[in-house]
């Protein structure tokens, strides 16, 4: 998406996390799916860390020019060292960002406003042991984690232990039990770009609207007009623009001077958004149309 | 008011005056976090980096203004989001790895450390009851030894071993390949994720980290009893402590990591649950992190030192000089002087 964000893309929740000058700055939460996919992304990077590291030594160790044993044991530190330490020391030097999190566009954040600190990045990546790896085992090899244990005892620590993995889907902010541990939140990396400013150009067509006819609309209607005359020189928006210009003039009743339909808006977004910012100085905001004047 | 707004009064907008006015300075700091972002904060230069704050406090600024004054969404939108990034980059971390590590191992892991004294002990403890159990039980009955530890984990031995096997696996001699091989494998790899679980499985409310010490005791005293029942009681103990000291205590200290979790997800006492979770989150991983640096130098000493040195004062001295450095370390690292 470029430019103008209208709303929230479907199912995305926002959270306004406190900085410490004291302004809340609003951050999208990130979805289910983009934490997913930045985590498959990250599992595929630590899987070819190890390959590299390995196969070399494998090769050797088949050319008989080192033991296989030696080769097993570099393998076995190696598989330990990245699984462990990847996360965290990708996000302490990028700043809460892991490869796959860069490439989905999220990063984790201080969810109380602070600065992210060395100790919240450790703890939010230490637990992966208890979310993923210890899930994992119980799953494919169930006997190694609870020797002798009855079948109904191993199903129900699974299905404990599932509900760890899963924990993200269970609440708004998708947190996982990492997240908990550290009180930190994953949220979408904020990317809104600034676009000239519809109200700056002088007008082509000089129109007067009247008071009357500028109180029809809100706030509302005004940033869905934001959203129509940006979308110039995209399909379709001959269209839009021509059925919102039809619309404006037979809700205000017009009369004055026809002009075409682009530079009709363009004057009435720049006599709306004049009118709503005076009211709004006054305290007097108009969320819609359909708000009682005051 | 004439009600005559043409396109002359557009220009006058207090909001469009406002843009005017700010946008170059939210056009700069979007360079430089752009930088930062892409970079690191090394991108910038000094003056560069000074200004840093000073634009960010004035976005800042603009946003709040922006709320009070502006209707257009895509300033808005933008002021929020460009606030958004600057923040992460103002606040993110900045901290070189050296400089955090070395802050850590000095200050901040000892600390850690003495704030979870309780903890700690209620984890020593649990391991010596642990340990205490199973020593008496093993030296009842011999057969036990087989419920508490797992046959993998003995490696054959066990109350059918003749005694010269039990004795050949406390002096035996290794080549290097091996002594690596055994590092990785067991000692370090093992050990370090059973205490990473014990950390990580307070959360499911410190039962299973209570557990998981107590079995690790079990297992101690097991062997122990298998040993002194024939007589090598004092063989094992030399070859057990100078790697048990450090990794024994990294046990602890996992655990006791755990059980704080534990506690604060209980019992959260004043505290709203998940704030006090995330706080004492946060210093609990210190300890468990300190705890796996911990066996990592108890997986050297343990693969390569104790198969190289066989003689039994050396491996006691060795014990006990290791366990002074290590009590007073964490005992009296990062205090206030004076």
């Amino acid at each position: 998406m470029t430019g103008a964000r209208e709303k929230p893309a479907a199912g995305e929740r926002l959270r306004d996390v406190v900085t410490p000058e004291g302004v809340p700055i609003r951050f999208a939460v990130a979805l289910a799916g983009d934490r997913l996919g930045a985590f498959l992304i990250d599992l595929l990077v630590i899987s070819g860390i190890v390959l590299a590291v390995v196969l070399p030594l494998a090769w050797l160790a088949g050319h008989g020019v080192m033991e296989g044993d030696l080769v097993l044991a570099i393998a076995i530190l190696v598989i330990f060292l990245v699984r462990t330490f990847y996360f965290a020391f990708f996000e302490l030097s990028w700043q809460g960002q892991t490869p796959g999190k860069r490439r989905h566009r999220i990063r984790a954040v201080d969810g109380r406003g602070g600065p992210l600190t060395a100790e919240a990045i450790i703890a939010r990546n230490l637990t992966r042991e208890l979310e993923l790896f210890l899930p994992l085992a119980a799953l494919f090899a169930p006997s190694a984690l609870f020797p002798g244990a009855p079948g109904w005892a191993v199903l129900a620590s699974l299905g404990w232990m599932l509900l760890f993995g899963f924990l993200p889907l269970f609440n708004r902010d998708r947190l996982r039990v990492g997240d908990l541990v550290a009180g930190t939140v994953v949220v979408r990396t904020p990317d809104a770009v600034l676009l000239h400013d519809l109200a700056a150009a002088p007008a082509v067509e000089p129109l007067a609207f009247s008071d009357e006819q500028l109180d029809v609309y809100g706030e509302f209607e005004l940033q869905v007009l934001e959203g129509v005359l940006r979308g110039r020189g995209r399909a379709g928006h001959e269209d839009a623009a021509r059925t919102v210009a039809a619309k404006v003039r037979e809700k205000l009743a017009w009369d004055g001077p026809q002009v075409a339909d682009g530079p009709f808006l363009d004057a009435f977004y720049a006599a709306l958004r004049a009118r709503l910012e005076r009211r709004l100085l006054f305290g007097r905001r108009r969320a819609d149309k359909h708000a009682k004047d005051r | 008011m004439s009600g005559a707004n043409g396109g002359a009064a557009a220009t006058r907008l207090k909001s469009a005056a406002f843009r005017a006015e700010r946008e170059g300075a939210w056009r700069e700091l979007e360079e430089l976090v752009g930088r930062i972002e892409k970079g690191g904060v090394r991108a910038l230069s000094p003056p560069e980096l000074a200004r840093l704050p000073e634009l960010y406090r004035g976005t800042l600024s603009s946003l709040s203004v922006a709320r009070a004054v502006s209707l257009d969404r895509n300033v808005l939108d933008y002021l929020e989001s460009l606030s958004g990034r600057a923040y992460l980059a103002v606040y993110g971390t900045r901290r070189h790895l050296r400089e955090a590590l070395g802050e850590f191992a000095l200050r901040r892991f000892p600390r850690a450390v003495r704030a979870h004294g309780r903890h700690l002990a209620v984890a020593v403890a649990l391991m010596a009851v642990g340990g205490v159990t199973g020593f008496a039980l093993t030296s009842a009955d011999a057969e036990r030894f087989y419920a508490f530890v797992d046959s993998a984990y003995a490696q054959g031995r066990g109350p059918a071993s003749t005694t010269e096997s039990l004795r050949e696996v406390l002096y035996a001699k290794k080549e290097a390949a091996t002594l690596l091989k055994t590092f990785s494998m067991f000692l370090f790899q093992h050990n370090a994720r059973i205490g990473l679980l014990a950390f990580a499985v307070g959360f499911a409310g410190a039962v299973p980290t209570a557990l998981l010490l107590f079995s690790n005791g079990l297992v101690l005293g097991a062997f122990g009893a298998l040993y002194t029942g024939r007589g090598l009681g004092l063989d094992f103990w030399g070859w057990l402590l100078p790697h048990g000291v450090t990794e024994l205590t990294a046990v602890a200290l996992c655990g006791a990591a755990g059980l704080a979790i534990g506690q604060a997800l209980l019992f959260p006492g004043r505290e709203e649950r998940l704030a006090g979770l995330a706080r004492r989150g946060r210093e609990a991983s210190v300890v468990a992190l300190g705890a796996v640096a911990l066996f990592f130098v108890a997986g050297l000493i343990e693969g390569i030192f104790r198969q190289l040195v066989h003689a039994v004062p050396v491996r006691y001295a060795v014990a006990f000089g290791l366990a002074g450095i290590l009590f007073s370390w964490l005992a009296t690292g990062g205090k206030e002087r004076g």
